[in-house]
């Protein structure tokens, strides 16, 4: 009894021993030289994976800041705490770069004419290619989701038939400026926080007549704007973001009010309690 | 071993013996890593491998150390001993010689490692008395069984993502039905008997 349990022990044993040594000698002949800085680096990285940094992941991104590919400040999810934190492991100073956030172009939703009840397949990419999308709009926001379900951050919500963006929750990663079939959303410096709600390129008198919250191209804007920073362009106010102080004269000029300060919009959908908690 | 008689070790490790839709082996990776066909199908490539691999060195070590010894209720400890080692070791030389198929495969080898579909496959073995090439063979073949039926339900996942079911379905309950209809659809080959 005794032998046949030792014996057993003994053979096991030294299998195991000799898998044990073999594993050793191997991790030896196999072993590869890794910066330590790349794990401290990924440490303090959101690890999001989100290719905010143009890298596939916060791996990647780690190994490409080390080999010098990539700047310190690159992560979007991290922010200017993480670009900091790179930039003490790597003992250069750090420069941090202007946070922006997406911002959604169109605030239609139920506002604006459907041409048919759609009951596809519910994402926004279906629902775009089905027919031209069941709003009148070729460029409103289709209200589907698609941005919801491509943000990480839990930063986009709908309301009213349309995406908003939480300023709070953006990393400004632009993951659903990808995901957008329609391409409505953007990213835009988080502290200009002023921006035209609209993205329809259509004549004035067409948009008049198929949506209540678009813009129709009058110009008023663009002569009360002091700085000179927001223009028509194809029927459409764009602010240009380098010259606007977010002083607010378009916001109170525009006939349709569709130039919003979006904190102000932002605090307005946090209390009536629908921002997605 | 003849052409013949790999021809019907194959297609019984493949589809008559399908070892996660029939044997029900190897279920936690088939209903985990499913949800996208390049990662299932990463994961199938790597039970694969890691399988072939197993059946050939479990083959040795119980022909030359646990059957000399009269050590053969001691398989199971010895297999996955061997197996741990083999999936270890394994890693390390891909992270170093083939990078990126280390990037690939990597997340997933050490889940094989107390993956029941290869020890299974090394039990099997031996319980069917299969000489060291049947062995890799049934080894290498009941890994593409694997490969396949991972991939043809990560197939059905993907389509049954954009399609309406009921909220109570959500999630794993339809994920079970799906193996479950797919288990049944591959019950068909039982009747067939290869060549004797």
């Amino acid at each position: 009894m005794l032998e046949m349990v030792l014996k057993a022990a003994l053979t096991l044993g030294a299998l195991a021993l000799l898998i044990g040594g073999l594993l050793a000698v191997a991790s030896r002949v196999f072993a590869i030289h890794v910066d330590e800085r790349v794990g401290k680096i990924e440490e303090i990285l959101p690890h999001a994976n989100c290719g905010g940094c143009g890298f596939a992941g916060c791996t990647a991104y780690a190994n490409a800041v080390i080999r010098g590919d990539a700047a310190p400040n690159a992560c979007t999810a991290g922010g200017p705490a993480v670009a900091q934190g790179i930039a003490k492991i790597l003992g250069v100073e750090a420069d941090t770069r202007e946070r922006r956030v997406a911002h959604v172009y169109c605030s239609g939703g139920n506002l604006t004419a459907h041409r048919f009840n759609y009951t596809g397949v519910q994402t926004c990419y279906a629902a775009s290619r089905t027919a031209g999308g069941p709003v009148e709009c070729s460029f409103a926001c289709l209200g589907y989701g698609d941005c919801v379900q491509t943000c990480q951050f839990n930063a986009i919500y709908l309301k009213d038939g349309h995406a908003i963006v939480n300023r709070d929750l953006c990393t400004g990663c632009g993951k659903c400026v990808a995901g957008c079939p329609r391409k409505t959303i953007a990213l835009i410096p988080a502290n200009k926080p002023i921006s035209v709600n609209c993205s329809s390129r259509d004549r004035g008198a067409y948009v008049r007549g198929m949506c209540e919250v678009g813009c129709i191209g009058c110009k008023i804007c663009e002569k009360k704007c002091p700085h000179d920073a927001i223009h028509v362009e194809n029927n459409l106010a764009r602010i240009d973001y380098d010259k606007c102080t977010a002083c607010g004269a378009c916001m109170e000029a525009c006939p349709r009010g569709i130039i919003r300060n979006e904190e102000n919009f932002f605090v307005v959908a946090k209390r009536d309690g629908s921002a997605n908690s | 071993m003849t052409m013949t008689e790999f021809f019907s070790l194959s297609m019984t490790a493949i589809l008559i013996e399908n070892f996660v839709l029939i044997k029900f082996l190897g279920i936690c990776p088939f209903l985990g890593v499913s949800k996208k066909v390049s990662t299932a199908a990463g994961m199938g490539i790597a039970v694969t491998f890691v399988m072939a691999m197993a059946s050939a060195l479990t083959y040795a070590v119980n022909t030359f150390l646990l059957v000399p010894y009269e050590l053969e209720y001691m398989q199971t400890a010895a297999f996955i001993l061997l197996i741990a080692g083999l999936v270890q070791l394994v890693e390390m030389f891909l992270q170093k010689a083939i990078p990126a198929l280390y990037q690939a495969l990597g997340i997933y080898l050490p889940l094989i490692t107390t993956n029941c579909a290869v020890l299974g496959v090394a039990i099997l073995n031996v319980d069917n008395g299969y000489n060291f090439i049947q062995s890799v063979t049934y080894g290498t073949m009941s890994g593409v069984g694997f490969l396949l039926a991972i991939v043809i339900f990560a197939s059905v996942r993907e389509r049954i993502e954009f399609s309406e079911y009921p909220k109570c379905f959500e999630g794993f309950p339809i994920a079970l039905v799906t193996a479950a209809l797919l288990s049944m659809a591959f019950m068909g080959f039982q009747g067939m008997k290869l060549f004797g």
